[in-house]
């Protein structure tokens, strides 16, 4: 009889595993059926890396954007990533367990705070800041990219501190045993050993910061431009997609589900070489 | 010139510490920053009346209605399934290309805007469904959108166990389910916790998507097709409208502490959980 | 432990469920979408409307003026609110009333010197033109425009009365009104246009050819800048909600209206 419950479960599981399969292709498919007809209308080159956007005069140029999203993202795991990654390994490794067991949920306290929380307080303190200091209009590359590193801050802390703490205490007692510092034993072992726990959350909180809307607008400055300076205003693909889709119908309306297949697909790009990062990594091991 | 491993460590200690602080010096900004803006129009008329006079005046009540129901809606879906899904391809699956495209799909969708979820939770549930602007809508598409995040960590949560774990389960002659249920989810709790965590914080923080599906009735919402508003939501609508700053604020303050006390809860239930197994 | 959390998914799904099936709404629902701008003032209608009609349900969503003409079109909301000069030919199949009319205040930092602008000016600093502040009798510094984003009805009204204007594209373009009138007070070589209601001690209103954005200004037809608010309805719409329309246009309802910042239609 436990075999047959046993059996049960499994089917059970492909179920669920299939529905949660099922949603997300239906998304895709979504976004393909709405986008795909207009890529191959216009064309695939045009569309990527024409530079002028004005929907009105059947322009869909969104390469400016294109570099926009790109910069921002970079720019926000730029500061996001080290910063997460060292205080994961920090709080992991350096910090005594009920400290530990105090802040991290203190960071992740975060995580829950609304991104147009952020974006406001980029208008409010930020963009005045960079505008004082720095020149430009305040809005700008520097802004979002800020706003964003701290934004997904938390994702990526969480995680590879989950990764880290994943790891058996035998790896770093047998690393220690053989005279290794503790620090030593953190970087030659531990990190190691977490590795994939930790790229995976850097690449959770790099979808995450392409994929930002709110905030976003509120303090990249939106002007469709190639920024020359990080003290540019510029325009993400995502904003492009939330600033113009309530007006938009016919042509106008398709473009930005192109816009939003553009999205996709670098993303998948993203993800490939990252995985393609672990893969080597680990043969080499 | 070699640096001793001790002066290395030294300077290791220094820089993560560092880096840490910044980060917390960051979060206690803003946080201070939103507290003590908001925290002066907090009180118990604020969080248990309505919002008057187009949210300049009254409180909130409705919204915290909304911001408790629809993460709750969205995760009664997300997590079963993401879990689910999680623990199938751990623990019934070998290493195939179905599981590493399963995997690299739900990597990319966790990369999918915001807005797009909520253009398509508009299209799909608002309009064709002809469900209208509601919770169901709302919990639906949130429910979609976290699925990704639950799924991927749920997943390096589960593999995470160490195997010895799940022979010496076997050996005791548990069957798989047995031994996903009693060994493995346990120990993958943490993980797993963290994930929903991330889930809640993004369902509470979204505002395109709510918008989108649910909508900003001001209204208290009696069915699950009613439409709700959230806390996110109402923020947005009065720092956006101009409509008032002082609320705009202490409804954030009132996010933020909603978010501590949720995370707090969570891992208090859990660090209880933890102690109780390992008596 | 998991026998409790397993009980409390089971409780929660049930609850759901109940929740789900408590949709019996003896009371007809009218749902409202269209202009963030006017949707405070039709939360506010719809509340005083509903003490004396306790059997309708009005529920009030944004989107945007033109996803409330679309909304209206495809039944997703009994009426549809959009702050356009004039409405949009897919438009004409619907029944429409003029509920309010909206004031737009050109509006820049307190430190900037400049306090009067000619038509002709905010046209020519919008399509970039004129780039320095000193060209219309203020210091030595750039212009930074600021603007709505293209679907709003702000935007199109504002470019249609200066002028059918094409916007520089070195303009930043902010998504709401609240957000315009932040960057305006933070920046002292910024300028915006705004409802006329949400000017504040922050920022200060420009006169435009002389004229200042008051409501005397506007009723007496002097200001230029000024929008109509339309609330539409599908010709076959229930009677309720075509006795909400009316309602619209009473004075209490006017009223309401211009005691919270907008104009009255007469």
């Amino acid at each position: 009889m436990k075999l047959n419950g046993e059996k049960i479960v499994k089917y059970g599981l492909i179920t669920v595993a299939f529905s949660a399969l099922a949603s997300l292709l239906l998304i895709a498919g979504f976004i393909l059926k709405e986008g795909l007809p207009f890529m191959l209308k216009v064309g695939v080159r045009d569309f990527l890396l024409a530079s002028d956007w004005d929907p009105q005069a059947g322009k869909f140029g969104i390469y400016p954007m294109i570099v926009a999203s790109l910069y921002v993202a970079f720019g926000a795991m730029l500061i996001g990533a080290p910063l997460g990654v060292a205080g994961a390994i920090f709080l992991n490794e350096f910090v005594p367990k009920p400290v530990m067991r105090v802040v991290k949920p203190t960071i992740e306290l975060l995580a829950g705070i609304p991104s147009v929380v952020f974006g406001f307080l980029g208008v409010m303190v930020l963009a005045p800041f960079i505008r004082q200091n720095m020149g430009g209009p305040g809005l700008s590359v520097l802004a979002a990219a800020v706003i964003l590193g701290i934004m997904v801050l938390p994702t990526v802390i969480s995680i590879s501190s989950d990764a880290i703490g994943a790891v058996p205490n035998s790896y770093r007692e047998g690393a220690l045993a053989l005279g290794a510092t503790r620090w030593q034993s953190v970087y030659m072992v531990t990190i190691k050993a977490a590795w994939s726990g930790i790229i995976a959350s850097i690449i959770l909180a790099m979808g995450r910061a392409l994929g930002e809307t709110m905030a976003v607008i509120m303090v990249a400055g939106n002007t469709v431009k190639i920024p020359h300076s990080v003290t540019d205003p510029v325009r993400t693909l995502t904003a492009n997609i939330a600033l113009e889709m309530a007006n938009a119908t016919g042509m106008a309306r398709e473009a930005l589900f192109a816009t939003g297949v553009v999205l996709f697909v670098v993303i998948m790009i993203l993800n490939g070489i990252a995985l393609s990062t672990i893969k080597t990594k680990v043969r080499r091991k | 010139m070699r640096i001793s491993p001790k002066i290395a460590q030294v300077l290791a200690v220094f820089l993560l510490g560092a880096s840490t602080l910044l980060t917390l010096a960051i979060l206690v900004f803003i946080i201070v920053f939103v507290l003590s803006k908001g925290l002066p129009g907090v009180n118990f008329e604020f969080l248990f009346s309505s919002p008057k006079d187009m949210g300049r005046a009254g409180g909130i009540f409705p919204t915290l209605v909304g911001t408790v129901l629809l993460p709750l809606m969205a995760l009664a879906l997300a997590v079963p399934l993401g879990v689910g899904t999680a623990v199938y391809l751990t623990e019934y699956t070998r290493e195939t290309r179905f599981t590493r495209i399963l995997r690299f799909g739900t990597d990319c969708l966790a990369g999918i805007p915001s807005i797009i979820f909520g253009l398509f939770g508009f299209i799909f549930f608002v309009v064709t469904l002809k469900m209208g602007w509601c919770l169901l809508s709302g919990g639906l598409t949130l429910a979609i959108m976290v699925l990704p995040t639950i799924i991927r960590t749920s997943e390096e949560a589960t593999r995470a166990v160490p195997n010895s774990y799940r022979e010496v389960s076997f050996s005791l002659g548990a069957t798989r389910w047995e031994t996903v249920l009693k060994v493995v989810l346990p120990n993958a709790l943490p993980g797993i916790v963290t994930g929903v965590m991330l889930g809640i914080g993004r369902c509470i923080g979204e505002t395109a998507v709510v918008i989108f599906t649910a909508g900003s009735s001001l209204r208290m919402p009696t069915s699950a097709f009613d439409s709700v508003r959230t806390m996110s939501v109402h923020f947005y609508i009065l720092a956006r409208e101009g409509i008032s700053n002082e609320k705009a604020y202490a409804t954030a303050a009132v996010l933020v502490i909603s978010v501590l006390l949720v995370n707090l809860a969570a891992y208090g239930m859990m660090h209880h959980f933890i102690a109780k197994r390992s008596k | 432990m998991f026998r409790q959390f397993k009980s409390l998914c089971c409780a929660s799904l049930a609850g759901g469920l109940v929740l789900a099936a408590g949709c019996g709404n003896s009371r007809e629902g009218i749902t409202m979408a269209g202009s963030t701008a006017f949707q405070p003032f039709a939360e506010k209608l719809a509340e005083q409307y509903m003490i004396t009609h306790p059997e309708l349900s009005i529920t009030v969503q944004g989107g945007g003026s033109s996803l409330g003409i679309k909304s209206c079109l495809s039944g997703v909301a009994q009426i549809g609110v959009a702050d356009l000069i004039e409405l949009p030919v897919e438009a004409a199949a619907l029944l429409s009333i003029v509920a309010a009319r909206d004031g737009i205040a050109v509006v820049l930092n307190p430190a900037n010197k400049v306090a009067a602008m000619t038509l002709e000016q905010v046209k020519d600093v919008f399509t970039g033109k004129i780039q320095n502040w000193n060209q219309v009798g203020g210091e030595d510094h750039a212009v930074a425009v600021i603007s709505r984003e293209a679907g709003s009805g702000t935007r199109s009204s504002f470019e249609q009365i200066i002028g059918g204007v094409k916007l520089t594209s070195d303009a930043l373009i902010q998504d709401s009104n609240g957000t315009i009138r932040e960057t305006v007070a933070n920046d002292p070589n910024a300028i915006g246009y705004i409802s006329h209601g949400l000017v504040n001690e922050k920022i200060k209103s420009v006169t435009v050819d002389g004229y200042s954005c008051t409501e005397a200004e506007i009723m007496a037809g002097n200001y230029k800048l000024v929008r109509p608010i339309f609330l539409m309805a599908k010709k076959d719409a229930s009677p309720a909600c075509k006795a909400f329309l009316e309602y619209v246009l009473c004075a209490e309802a006017q009223e309401l209206i211009h005691q919270n910042g907008l104009i009255k239609v007469k």
